[in-house]
């Protein structure tokens, strides 16, 4: 379902160790560092102070850094916290961190990559950090998809207390990652958009970073 | 107790705490350093990785990793026995 009952306030776009927010380049940084590097490197210059950070695994660093930036001049926050939730999707689940975890257990099993073993745990990073406490949801998809990113969120907005909703695509493997999160609220703002699967595809593709 | 210090830094990806910060009788759970309970694992793994030893009782572990001086002590201990 469609709806112009909700709107697409924010968008945030990471790719190719480039930063777009609401489609202006914030920030690119150079291409030879590695994903871990670069993750450093955007957590010191959009954030800061929050040393928890460092113990994520790469798909809870990129949505944490993508919610940071998208979130640093919403108003969401003061909304109560069980009015905000989160629908997020990827390709490979947790599959990077579950191989390096499985490495481990060869020797010692790490207790600290064995708490990333699920992709939803990046949800969790994101609602310690802001305070959320709405409801969430994470799939699995092969691709980045816009109508059940515009139907779910909205669905989700329309039938239950939410009142804005993170959505959108977070994805790592390796050195290869993606992350296309998206701000949809019931009441619009800045640059809002009613929200339909087109108006995100078109955030989602029209964002590309040069290559 | 500068080496622990290392230890459980890099065990524990601590990238913006340096041994110096550290006090040898500081908390290192809730106050001070702020470790939580995964971390309190990892402070297992690392005495199983560096120094062989395991907590053989799980009620220890609050007095064994109050501190780093208490930790310290615990491993000389336990070093001393197995000798």
């Amino acid at each position: 379902m469609n709806s112009a009952e909700a709107y697409i306030t924010g968008s945030c776009i990471i790719r190719h160790h480039g930063i777009r927010l609401n489609g202006a380049l914030l920030w690119e940084a150079d291409r030879s560092m590695d994903l871990q590097e670069w993750l450093r490197a955007g957590y010191d210059r959009f954030s800061g102070q929050y040393p928890k950070f460092h113990k994520m695994d790469a798909l809870s660093k990129l949505g944490w850094l993508a919610a940071e930036v998208l979130l640093k001049h919403a108003p969401v926050q003061a909304l109560p916290p069980e009015t905000v939730g989160m629908v997020l999707s990827n390709r490979s689940g947790s599959l990077d961190t579950d191989i390096r975890y499985y490495a481990t257990v060869k020797d010692i099993a790490s207790p600290a990559l064995f708490v990333y073993t699920l992709p939803n745990i990046v949800m969790g990073e994101i609602c310690i950090r802001h305070g959320f406490k709405g409801e969430n949801i994470f799939f699995v998809s092969e691709n980045f998809d816009a109508e059940l990113m515009s139907s779910y969120p909205v669905q989700l907005l329309a039938t239950t207390p939410l009142q804005a909703c993170l959505c959108g695509w977070v994805e790592v493997m390796g050195d290869d990652y993606e992350v296309a999160l998206f701000l949809l609220e019931k009441t619009p703002r800045g640059m809002a958009r009613p929200v339909t699967a087109e108006a995100l595809n078109e955030l989602y593709s029209n964002n590309e970073i040069s290559t | 107790m500068a080496d622990l210090k290392k230890q459980i830094i890099e065990q524990l990806n601590l990238q913006e705490v340096t041994p110096e910060s550290i006090g040898n009788d500081e908390p290192l759970f809730k106050e001070g350093l702020g470790l939580d309970s995964i971390d309190a694992l990892e402070l297992i793994v690392l005495l199983q990785q560096h120094y062989n030893i395991r907590i053989a009782n799980p009620e220890q572990g609050p007095e064994v990793f109050y501190s780093i001086r208490s930790m310290a002590e615990f491993i000389v201990a336990q070093q001393t026995a197995k000798a």
